[in-house]
């Protein structure tokens, strides 16, 4: 529980109420029969009924304050798990929603997902059960001791060489079990992602009928998880019978060298009963106690996870920027001596000594080959990543020294792996906007040229899109994302392949919307058609990470040789009708 | 044991989430358990065993410790308490060992059923058809296999062991109540049913806040999954706070679903304990009660004499056996929410299983084809208020290249859906070398096909297992030459480990040019003679896909292929182009053909012509 004071504090009162209040009925559980044996000793002895009823009454005053007890215990832990929880829940998301984009690629979705469900799931659980039997075992197990040590003090002695040798064996059982649970886990980890993969990517396995070859993958994957399954039970189901064993063998010996006691006048019959049932309290608390041990254990690990994503440190914040109140006006951008690489272990860089400028509300083109690094390039404007080397500035102020609020949002992206979320397609636009009017959206729909197929939808800007736009084709997607981006209204806006599975006729009427409706914001355009681009004030082309041209469509046809290169792949057929 | 709720999206399934026949679900279950029926019959054995030894031993002890007391000499006492704590030791020790056979047996039973759970259910994932992915929640068919799943493998491992241990010991416990006194056991027999009603109110009660619960656990997990899986955007639209925003209100409302529904399952415990001892006392004192009046002479006529000869002793023992009472019943109490979220998760489980696989009519098995592909006046709509596709008709003849082409959303991936059969047509028929598609087989028509499609899907594993999912049989050397084909050798040699670098799940560490190009090379490596490249090259550069032409070219040359493209330069060559817009077909011909009509292809292709 180190590290998740902070979550605790708040509902502290629950947390200690809790395991106190259940307190009430180990209590009870201990006192009862003591009540009902005098009610028999005396009761019967003296055949007083009155002292009988009084006796049982007394017994249902102690039934009535355990039960309060009981209900309240619960109540009392279960609020402090779930506010607990709830508590961790959102902290979790609010951090990850502070991860820049490395920390993200690094974590990957999926397991942050994970993290943020199941994970928190189980720590909730386990923080349940831990505050409702944390005070039950223990409190039967030191309520035994003591009762045990004042009947019979000699004959405790025999819990002083048990109570360590059981603990001792315990101790190694768990410590056995808990790396097979371990590698239990990352085999049902590894089954749950290839299940995932399967729905995902579906269409694939159907269309090579790769159905059997999945299921057979699955199969051996299944079969091993149940392997690594029973090689982590088979040790964990030892300790019931071995606790079992245990207790049997003590009450035999207690019972062996009681008895002489007894025959030997020193111990009478009835505290030797006594003696015996509270051995068998102590051996089976002593046994929930290494069940919730267990059971912590395998929960260590998702608090583990947990942890990682709360203790790792965000590494791109504003904390040290120079103008926090500065906003984007203008929209120059300026690279120089730009150098990138994602991983700070890889020795090569991904973009090496860039440098160029894009003057207020110029069209820069970016073109280059596949795994350039063109889309790295434009990551480093809205400072998704921070450069290796060099310096971004915007508005002749390093990105760095923006709050990144005001710096995203002078800056407007479309990425090339874009997202909607469910929703309408109003609320998805409104991302851009939160206030803009109807007519506001409309008219950035319109530029991206996604008004007329969005009105042609019998519910029009209401329509509802599934998780991930499931109901619109590619392209169809891709002009909602701009005019997302549009409605934003920035100053400098970047487009990242957004326009590839648009057809040209409409890419045309986009980017001349573009032309005359966006002329003061810069845009920066990365593209595979050099039509998208070849009226750009400025082509950027870019080759394993570096600019090898910078200027006009025409000067780059005269005199870059990538460019050409590229030029012609796309226009030398037409060429020659 | 917390109820592990299915955090089951349930955007599609809210509706149909209503509690079903719990009979049925319970027979299905079982009927998983059936192969291992005499595994099962050995561990409930072992059980009786096991807690028959343990009555047995608390039993022997009255007489070991009364003879400890009896007038008998100390030699004798020794004796028998040897011969005695003997007798215990055997019969402790055969306890043990049913136990032990007892959790190992079940353990694996369990397990079994389990794997065959999960299996059929994968089994029955391959066999839906794409419409069932198309309008089912990822997210929710996951926490299918997942959570539902983990609650039945919780109730088979723990529950099952403990609901037949609970109850041998209540029905022992019950006839040895009964064989040692039945006017007391008046007091049980009349407790019991009301601790039974009591339980099975706060189960039925708590079962729907449980419900509750898991949608709203369902809602917040889904919520996750959906910003978390679209973070950059959310980031580059610094919507962070917006979005934190929201997540809490989802918070807040399943931390109020929470308490309440846990709340409801927690007092199981403390009722149904606080009704056992009022059990044990109401039984000690009417015990006491009758003992003294006894004593007094009072049932000295008539037909009690069984309650005459009540005395202390007796009374003790029996006071223990209805402490005893109490802890199967509270065991049985707490596994009785396991239960109830094994059964909804079952249900989930098996809903899944029941949905309608995939139509495979077809029983011609098609080989050695020619790849002359007639799609024959076809109409589709996805759904029947919309139709995508209006009177299509295209030939293709073997070998040639046919290209789609038109503005987006005019349902030229559609085309390719209705080809594979991915979904079924409404009207009109598709034939490959005559043969109607619907007669084929499902999987051996598309075994016939080769798809590239608009989307990257990777696989997690090596570059080369990747590439070899094109087909399974193919040597190291093939699916290099594929690579090169795709022009994908190049950056794969400069992949850390080159082909056998480890691809994530979705590809992440390659760009979407690079995934692109490991598609294409798949398909490459697939001998099959017809294939279809929905936007195959839409992230690759012009320069390398120029490259891959050459390649493509090789490949497509005794193939019919049909391309859907926007890169108008990439498809010039085609033997027919068809224009399409809203569903129908406006325009077909050849690259110059069209060209010459002036129409919609040479509107679409000016674009590129303000090139020259």
């Amino acid at each position: 529980m180190k590290g998740y004071w902070k979550y605790i504090k708040p509902y502290l009162p629950y947390f200690i109420l809790g395991p106190l209040l259940m307190l009430s009925e180990v209590a009870g559980e201990i006192v009862l029969p003591k009540i009902m044996a005098s009610m028999i000793d005396v009761g019967i002895a003296n055949n007083d009924i009155s002292y009988v009823i009084m006796r049982a009454l007394l017994m249902f005053g102690c039934i009535c304050i355990m039960i309060i007890g009981g209900i309240g215990g619960h109540y009392m832990s279960i609020k402090a798990s779930v506010l607990f929880s709830a508590d961790v829940r959102k902290d979790v998301f609010k951090k990850v929603q502070n991860f820049s984009f490395k920390n993200i690629d690094e974590f990957s979705t999926g397991s942050l997902v994970t993290r943020l469900t199941n994970d928190i799931t189980q720590l909730q659980n386990i923080t349940r059960m831990f505050l409702i039997m944390a005070m039950r075992s223990p409190g039967m197990l030191i309520g035994g001791i003591i009762m045990s040590l004042t009947i019979n003090p000699k004959l405790a002695l025999i819990l002083v060489v048990v109570m360590p040798l059981l603990a001792a064996v315990i101790t190694l059982l768990l410590k056995t079990a808990f790396p097979r649970f371990t590698a239990m886990q990352k085999k049902l980890d590894g089954l749950n992602s290839n299940i995932q993969e399967n729905i995902t990517n579906v269409r694939v396995i159907k269309s090579f009928v790769r159905e059997k070859f999945e299921i057979n993958k699955f199969r051996n994957a299944n079969e091993n998880l149940k392997d690594s399954t029973l090689n982590a039970m088979k040790i964990v189901i030892m300790t019931m019978p071995f606790m079992t064993l245990a207790m049997n063998i003590t009450t035999i010996v207690t019972v062996w060298n009681g008895g002489q006691f007894v025959i030997n006048g020193s111990m009478n019959v009835g505290d030797l009963t006594a003696f015996t049932t509270y051995i068998v309290q102590i051996l089976m608390s002593l046994m929930m106690v290494s069940m919730l041990i267990l059971q912590s254990s395998r929960a260590a690990a998702s608090s583990r996870r947990i942890k990682e994503v709360l203790n790792t440190e965000v590494d791109l914040t504003d904390d040290e920027a120079k103008h926090k109140d500065a906003v984007v006006t203008k929209g120059k951008v300026e690279f120089r001596n730009v150098c990138f690489k994602y991983y700070t272990n890889r020795s090569e860089n991904i973009l090496k000594n860039i440098s160029f400028t894009a003057n207020p509300g110029e069209i820069i083109g970016i073109v280059g080959s596949t795994g350039s690094g063109k889309t790295s390039l434009v990551q480093l404007i809205p400072r998704l990543y921070d450069v290796t080397e060099g310096e971004v500035l915007v508005d002749e102020i390093n990105v760095k020294d923006y709050s990144i609020k005001h710096l995203r949002d002078g800056v407007g992206m479309v990425l090339q792996k874009n997202v909607l979320f469910s929703g309408s397609i109003e609320d998805n636009l409104r991302w851009g906007d939160e206030n803009a009017s109807m007519e506001e959206i409309r008219l950035a729909a319109d530029h991206a040229q996604a008004d007329g197929f969005v009105t042609s939808f019998t519910d029009g800007y209401n329509t509802e899109l599934g998780q991930g736009g499931v109901n619109v084709s590619g392209g169809q997607k891709q002009r909602l994302c701009i005019a997302r981006a549009l409605l934003k209204k920035p100053k400098i806006l970047i487009l990242d392949d957004s326009t590839s599975a648009v057809d040209t006729a409409t890419e045309a009427k986009i980017r001349s919307a573009f032309e005359t409706d966006l002329k003061d914001t810069t845009k920066i355009i990365i593209a595979q058609r050099i039509s998208s681009v070849m009226h750009a004030d400025k082509i950027l082309v870019i080759s394993e990470g570096k600019v090898t041209g910078f200027d006009t469509h025409e000067n780059l046809l005269k005199n870059n040789e990538d460019y050409r290169d590229i030029y012609y792949s796309q226009v030398d057929k037409e060429v020659s009708v | 044991m917390p109820p592990m709720g299915p955090p089951g999206k349930g955007r599609q399934n809210t509706d149909t989430r209503k509690p079903k026949n719990t009979g049925v679900v319970i027979k299905r279950l079982m009927s998983y358990l059936k192969p291992d029926r005499f595994r099962i019959a050995l561990a409930f054995l072992c059980v009786l065993i096991s807690a028959s030894s343990n009555l047995a031993g608390s039993y022997m002890l009255k007489p070991i410790i009364n003879n400890l007391v009896s007038n008998v000499s100390v030699q004798e006492k020794i004796m028998s308490l040897i011969t005695g704590l003997g007798i215990m030791a055997v019969i402790y020790l055969l306890g043990v060992i049913a136990t032990f056979v007892q959790m190992r047996t079940m353990i694996s039973v369990s397990q079994n059923a389990l794997v065959k759970i999960r299996a059929d259910l994968f089994e029955k994932l391959q066999k839906l058809p794409i419409r069932y992915f198309d309008t089912n929640n990822t997210g929710d068919i996951m926490s299918r296999f997942t959570n539902d799943v983990d609650t039945i493998g919780e109730m088979l491992n723990s529950t099952l062991v403990q609901i037949i241990s609970g109850t041998v010991s209540l029905v022992g416990t019950v006839a040895l109540m009964l064989y040692t006194n039945i006017w007391l056991s008046i007091v049980t027999i009349v407790v019991a049913p009301i601790m039974a009603k009591v339980g099975t109110t706060i189960a039925s009660k708590s079962r729907k806040h449980f419900v509750k619960q898991q949608e709203a656990l369902g809602k917040v997990n889904g919520y996750i999954e959906e910003t978390v899986t679209g973070q950059k955007v959310v980031k580059v639209f610094c919507h962070e706070n917006k979005i934190i925003e929201e997540f809490s209100k989802l918070n807040d409302d399943l931390k109020n679903m929470q308490i309440k529904a846990q709340f409801l399952g927690g007092i199981m415990g403390p009722c149904m304990n606080a009704m056992s001892q009022v059990n044990y006392t109401l039984t000690a004192s009417v015990g006491a009660i009758l003992v003294i009046m006894g004593r007094l002479g009072k049932f000295a006529a008539g037909g009690f004499s069984s309650l005459a000869a009540l005395d202390i002793g007796g009374l003790t023992v029996f006071v223990n056996f209805s402490r005893q009472f109490s802890r199967p019943i509270n065991e049985l109490a707490q596994q009785l929410t396991i239960v109830m979220s094994a059964l909804a998760g079952a249900e989930r489980v098996f809903e899944v299983m029941d949905s309608q696989p995939e139509k495979n009519t077809g029983k011609i098995k098609i080989q050695n084809i020619k790849g002359d592909v007639v799609v024959d006046h076809v109409t589709f709509g996805y759904n029947s208020e919309k139709t995508i596709l209006k009177d299509i008709s295209i030939y293709a003849h073997p070998g040639q290249k046919i290209a789609l082409v038109g503005s987006t959303g005019a349902g030229k991936t559609t085309i390719t859906n209705l080809i594979t059969k991915f979904y079924n047509i409404n009207k009109g028929k598709i034939t490959i070398d005559g043969i109607d598609i619907k007669d084929i087989d499902n999987s051996s028509l598309r075994e016939n096909i080769a798809v590239v499609l608009q989307d990257t899907h990777l696989f997690t594993g090596t570059v080369m297992e990747n590439i070899r999912y094109g087909r399974l049989d193919a040597t190291d050397d093939e699916v290099i030459s594929a690579a090169v084909t795709a022009n994908a050798d190049n950056f794969i040699k400069h992949l850390p480990n080159g082909y056998d670098t480890v691809l994530e799940g979705d590809g992440a560490n390659l760009s979407q040019g690079q995934r692109q190009l490991l598609n294409i090379a798949r398909a490459a490596l697939s001998k099959a003679p017809i294939l279809v490249l929905d936007e195959a090259t839409s992230s690759v550069d012009t320069r390398t896909e120029r490259h891959i032409n050459e390649g493509m070219d090789a490949l497509m040359k005794n193939r019919t292929t049909f391309v859907i493209a926007h890169r108008l330069s990439t498809i010039r060559n085609a033997d027919a182009i068809m224009v399409l817009e809203n569903g129908e077909i406006i325009e077909r011909g050849t690259h110059d053909e069209l060209l010459l009509k002036k129409g919609r292809y040479y509107e679409l292709y000016t674009g590129l012509k303000e090139l020259d």
